[in-house]
């Protein structure tokens, strides 16, 4: 007579662990599928590409100038450096203005307040205006707005000069 | 049964079709309630003190009514519109100017869609209030807290569908939220907004949350909680301070006429409201979305307006996601705590329940604005923790101080008032409860421009 069944592990309950283990490996599979299918892409050109802004001179020391299309300020400050300050509050993501009067920026929906640099001075913003990265090529400003850049506080190192 | 059949086919589908006669026996009714698809869901005879309007008030019946509004108001709506940016603002426009009956049924969904989370809230807040979510009814209480998310969930993805300023800012705000939420947050908010940013992906995403995903799960969870009242036994009896003798053993009567009666002069009734109110006031719509330019104030949803209120005195970890994830803890766990079976039905409790209620009530109206003035006007922790992380000094050490002020306050009811542990959780329910409810009303009527307070015949229009 045969003795099918090993003393540790009955074929009705290998059969269940099998059914159990490829079962979950189905749903595993099927749960990647949605993910990768639902994954964000983006278009060329559009906000999330590298935005080109022309010579350096358009732009004078002291200015604070609105790119629209990539979602940012370009700030150039007194001492020439560049900074690229996301328009997106780092609150709740409304569109912070810039206030020409008195040089800061002041978010509309929960009264958020950010110096020139960016740096919070009025919660509840939890850390500065995020930066996007600034190359220049050829006298050219190019701002690469895919990743914006978080920080915990302004430093000079995030300054960049023509 | 023993009559011979019509002869003609005509006669023979006009008897499939039509009974023949209106049962006027008992014994009749009961057969129509077993054989109908629609009101076997109710069982034949039901006892006659669960009829009373002043027990039920009719809420899960209404919330029933509004989703079948929403849902045929809803499929007809498809027809006249188109999920991108910019048609879906101007199939709006259309709607309102050219489409015949246009406007009205954008205002039918509108308003019953509002009003169904009204319904749903109240409905939950009388099944708790009766104690009807206890053993064995547990589960169908979980049931219909998760359907109150999916209905939150519905409203929120039809929220952005216009295309407007509102809409837009609204969504932008409520979902940059899921941004804090550890770990996972960011890939989530990419996910589910479609990219960095609300734009055409997340109407896109929203608009197939709206309509399919959110109503093929409400429709399906609410088969299963009417299908449960009825394997838990019915509806709870209800009890009185002075029980009569009608309650402790009532009469049963037949649901026809007695119950389906009633259901059916609420339901004309309630349509009725809507309709009028769908013809007199219209759903508001603004210009449209302009992701340049944030309005001033830019308030989420009026349901999401007590969250918004917390999130202007926490840091956003605490306020939208720990405060909020506790109180929905407390919502799916109350039924498996609060278990005392001898007096549900009764309208909070007992009569001490209800004094004890009133001073939850009471304190909640006092504390909860003297708490946003002293947060607004007095506390301003980052500046008196200066280096603190914010999520410590703007979060977890003010959510401390209130964890201690409520423990101190069900040291007071248990020691002073010698509450009960059933009571003490009949107190902390009705007073937080109440607490949302204020935040919510501060939200709505004393917020503006730039989130300060304002009193509302004083607020600055712009």
């Amino acid at each position: 007579m045969y003795e099918t069944s090993s003393p540790n592990l009955s074929r009705r309950d290998f059969l269940k662990l099998a059914w159990g283990f490829f079962g979950g490996l189905a749903a595993l599979e099927a749960g990647g599928i949605l993910l990768a299918y639902l994954q964000p892409r983006l278009a060329e050109g559009e906000f999330g590409s590298v935005i080109p802004l022309g010579a350096v001179k358009n732009f004078p020391p002291g200015s604070v100038t609105h790119i629209t299309n990539g979602r940012f300020y370009l700030v150039r400050l007194a001492d020439g450096g560049l900074l690229a300050l996301y328009h997106r509050c780092t609150h709740l993501g409304c569109t912070v203005p810039y206030d020409q009067t008195s040089g800061k920026f002041v978010c509309p929906c929960h009264s958020s307040q950010f110096d020139g640099d960016g740096e919070v001075e009025n919660p509840p913003a939890p850390r500065p205006l995020d930066l996007f990265a600034i190359t220049i090529q050829n006298g050219e400003i190019l701002v690469d707005t895919s990743q914006p850049i978080q920080r915990s506080s302004f430093d000079p190192s995030q300054v960049v000069y023509a | 049964m023993s009559e011979t059949p019509p002869t003609s086919p005509l006669a023979r589908i006009r008897e499939r079709l039509f009974p023949k006669a209106f049962p006027s026996d008992d014994r009749g009714r009961i057969r129509m309630v077993v054989d109908s698809l629609i009101l076997h869901l109710h069982p034949s005879k039901v006892p006659i003190t669960t009829l009373r309007w002043t027990y039920t008030w009719g809420l899960g019946g209404l919330a029933a009514i509004l989703l079948t509004l929403l849902i045929a108001t809803g499929i007809i709506l498809l027809n006249n519109y188109t999920p991108s940016v910019p048609q879906a603002y101007l199939d709006i426009l259309e709607l309102r100017s050219n489409v015949w009956f246009g406007e009205m049924i954008r205002n039918i969904h509108h308003w019953s869609a509002n009003l169904l989370i009204v319904v749903a809230v109240l409905h939950l807040v009388r099944v708790f209030a009766t104690g009807a979510y206890r053993p064995p009814r547990e589960l169908n209480w979980l049931i219909g807290v998760a359907m109150l998310l999916l209905i939150v969930g519905a409203n929120f993805t039809g929220y952005l569908l216009p295309w407007d300023q509102l809409a837009f800012w609204a969504i932008t705000v409520g979902t940059s939220i899921i941004n804090y939420i550890p770990l996972i947050g960011e890939g989530l908010s990419r996910l589910i907004l479609g990219g960095p940013e609300v734009g055409a992906r997340t109407l896109l995403n929203f608009y197939s949350l709206h309509i399919a995903i959110i109503p093929l799960g409400l429709v399906i969870l609410a088969s299963y909680h009417f299908w449960r009242i009825r394997k838990d036994g019915g509806l709870t009896l209800p009890k009185s301070l002075t029980p009569a003798e009608e309650e402790e053993k009532p009469e049963r009567v037949t649901t026809i006429p007695h119950l389906v009666r009633k259901e059916l002069v609420f339901a004309v009734a309630w349509i009725a409201a809507v309709l009028v109110f769908s013809m007199l006031v219209p759903a508001p719509l603004e210009g449209i979305a302009n992701p340049d330019l944030s309005p001033n104030p830019a308030k989420a949803p009026w349901y999401f307006m007590g969250l918004q209120e917390l999130l202007l005195h926490f840091h956003p970890l605490v306020g939208a996601i720990v405060i909020p994830g506790l109180a929905l803890l407390g919502l799916f766990i109350l039924p498996f705590v609060d278990i005392r079976p001898d007096n549900v039905g009764m309208y909070f409790r007992s009569k001490r329940g209800r004094s004890l209620s009133l001073l939850a009530v009471g304190l909640g109206l006092l504390l909860t604005p003297a708490w946003v003035l002293l947060d607004e006007f007095v506390l301003n922790w980052t500046a008196w923790l200066p280096g603190w992380d914010p999520l410590l000094s703007n979060g977890l050490v003010p959510l401390a101080l209130i964890a201690l002020g409520l423990f101190l306050l069900d040291e007071w009811i248990s020691r002073f008032l010698n509450a009960t542990a059933e009571e003490r959780i009949l107190f902390f329910a009705v007073f937080l409860f109440t607490a949302f409810l204020v935040l919510t009303l501060i939200g709505i009527f004393f917020r503006g421009p730039g989130m300060a307070l304002y009193w509302p015949w004083d607020m600055p229009t712009h």
